[in-house]
């Protein structure tokens, strides 16, 4: 089964945005990067699916050259091959959906995988798009939000997480596109054997011969506004235990 | 006109379809806002619909539509929208809508802004999301060809501040062929894992346990405020990744997005992964030891100090009324 992963490299969660002087975009300067925590839990998918029905996994990104730290670090993982599209306008901020799906559906389309995963969204944008545009411009059948993964001959059996603790087993046809839900597996990460064997793995470079236009413009970034005025209640357990009781009945009105 | 496409499921409306309309009429402004709901069987979420103060309220009902699958819908809504030409299509950003929605702007190819909190009118409509885990707020606006999609957060609006119109909207039949050979996808019918699993969506009250429980053997004191309450127990991810509640109960970005009418926190420094699931909520009490905790940020009512102090005081002051 031949089978790519969608990555995208991402400021570390730790990493607190600045807004630069056009207020529309950041400072990047003091970012560190790291792969997107759902597409963690892809690759991993993609590696135990390997490993049961044998194949191949190629991981691609679509981003500035320094993208390339991800690919790195999943060939180390043990995806076998990776693919980079490169342009440097794809940046985080001001790339959105349309514009990263349709560079990875030019460069993918050839390879003809039976299977794409990435994860269901992104740490940084966190759209929720990607996979499934993806998908669509490749026309495949998908599914989202995927916490179980069987494969049978020629098609797919995948459990979707669904709201309020609700569950769904879905059949597709292959090939097809799945989003992976962060928790699915236990992830695992490069040894140091994994690391020497990555430097003999392939990186292709791809530049996009053009660039989808975007559907979005950033107006203004901006950090949020604290928008509630919090009543502290102080005194010792008991009197606060009373205020508090008084104050969600008489003044609240959420006790009766 | 702004349609909103209403949730259904099993016939019953999803409640998040009202803080949809509630967006939608905030969004139109003086604009008609016209409401459509697919699916198979749906005259009863279609007839609530129809209370709402829209101008119309478009069925399509067609039995490939039951059960869902984003083939179906998105063959549907690609000849409902081609005939209803709307300027701008409001949905609830449930994972229903986050299944299907970009798969319709794509064929549509239309932009698609997923997860609003907010609404910036003005000559051209603009909208608030939230980027960098709610680091940061966007102002986005779309570009290039109409409609323009937008799902909104659950609990940005409030649907029961959704304005109804005294007497019921027109409801109207609204035909879409679909061949059955386009519908690629085959589900089974949804299931629960646990036999206890509750939707905490749906809950009047929640008492949401983090960090601060300090062991499974705590979750107990939480349970008894949860009861005297009648409210739902919740927790933060920590506390299901530890094991000491299951999964299904934990609300954040990686699990239900409540707005219940009371919310407390206990023990939860206030991540803003969970934060995102709970900031809907009308009133929310935080009961932290770190005054700096950011969960004092959202809520309206805070106590510092020792929840294992606090929570025993609590209980035995709402078993006195």
């Amino acid at each position: 089964m031949k089978i790519a992963v969608c990555i995208r490299h991402v400021p570390t969660r730790e990493w607190q945005p600045r807004v630069d002087d056009s207020g529309r975009a950041l400072r990047e300067q003091d970012a560190s990067y790291e792969m997107n925590e759902p597409d963690a839990y892809a690759l991993e998918e993609a590696l135990r699916l390997r490993e049961k029905h044998s194949g191949e996994v190629v991981v691609c990104t679509a981003g500035p050259s320094r993208a390339a730290q991800v690919l790195r670090e999943a060939l180390a993982r043990g995806a076998d091959r990776a693919i980079h599209v490169e342009d440097d306008r794809l940046v985080s901020i001001s790339t959105d959906s349309f514009v990263v799906a349709g560079a990875l559906a030019d460069a993918l389309r050839d390879e003809r995988f039976d299977l794409l995963l990435t994860g269901l969204q992104s740490d940084d944008q966190g759209a929720a798009q990607t996979g499934v545009i993806l998908a669509e411009r490749l026309g495949l059948p998908h599914a989202t939000i995927v916490m179980d993964v069987q494969v049978g001959d020629g098609a797919l059996r995948v459990k979707r997480e669904l709201e309020g603790g609700w569950f769904q087993w879905v059949a597709l046809p292959l090939p097809a596109l799945l989003t992976i839900q962060s928790g699915i597996n236990q992830l695992r990460y490069a040894t140091l054997k994994g690391i020497m064997a990555a430097k003999k793995k392939e990186i292709r470079k791809v530049t996009p011969a053009s660039l989808a236009a975007p559907r979005l413009a950033i107006v203004t970034l901006d950090v949020p506004r604290k928008t509630k005025k919090t009543e502290i209640i102080s005194g010792t357990p008991g009197d606060a235990a009373t205020q508090l009781v008084r104050k969600l009945k008489e003044d609240a009105r959420v006790l009766a | 006109m702004i349609l909103v496409i209403a949730e259904q499921r099993q016939g019953t409306l999803h409640r998040a379809s009202w803080e949809a309309v509630a967006a939608a009429h905030e969004l139109a402004g003086e604009d008609a806002v016209e409401a459509l709901v697919l699916g198979s069987r749906v005259s009863g979420a279609a007839a609530e619909l129809s209370q709402a103060a829209v101008a119309a309220v478009h069925v399509v009902d067609h039995e490939l539509l039951d059960p869902y699958t984003p083939d179906g819908y998105v063959e549907a809504l690609m000849q409902a929208i081609g005939a209803l030409k709307p300027t701008g299509v409001v949905l609830p950003h449930t994972y229903q809508a986050r299944d299907f929605v970009p798969k319709l702007a794509a064929r549509l190819d239309c932009p698609l802004i997923a997860d609003c909190v907010g609404i910036v009118r003005g000559g051209k409509p603009a909208f608030r999301r939230q980027i960098f885990q709610g680091k940061l707020v966007a102002e986005v606006s779309p570009e290039g060809r109409f409609p323009y999609l937008v799902s909104i957060q659950i609990g940005a609006y409030r649907g029961d501040s959704a304005k109804r119109a005294a007497g019921a909207a027109p409801i109207k039949a609204l035909n879409a062929v679909i061949d059955p050979s386009v519908i690629r996808e085959k589900p089974e019918p949804p299931f629960r894992e646990a036999r206890q699993a509750v939707d905490l969506s749906q809950a009047e009250r929640i008492v949401a346990v983090g960090r601060g429980i300090k062991g499974k053997e705590h979750i107990a004191l939480a349970e008894r405020l949860a009861t005297v309450l009648g409210a739902q127990l919740a927790a933060s991810r920590p506390i299901c990744d530890n094991g000491w509640l299951p999964m299904e109960r934990q609300i954040g970005s990686s699990g239900q997005t409540v707005a219940p009418k009371l919310y407390v926190a206990l023990g939860i420094s206030g991540a803003i992964q969970h934060v995102v699931g709970m900031k809907g909520a009308r009133t929310i009490v935080a009961i932290n030891k770190d005054p700096d905790a950011p969960i004092f940020d959202v809520a309206d009512y805070g106590i510092i100090g020792d929840l294992f102090e606090l929570v025993p005081a609590i209980i035995s002051e709402l078993e006195k009324a």
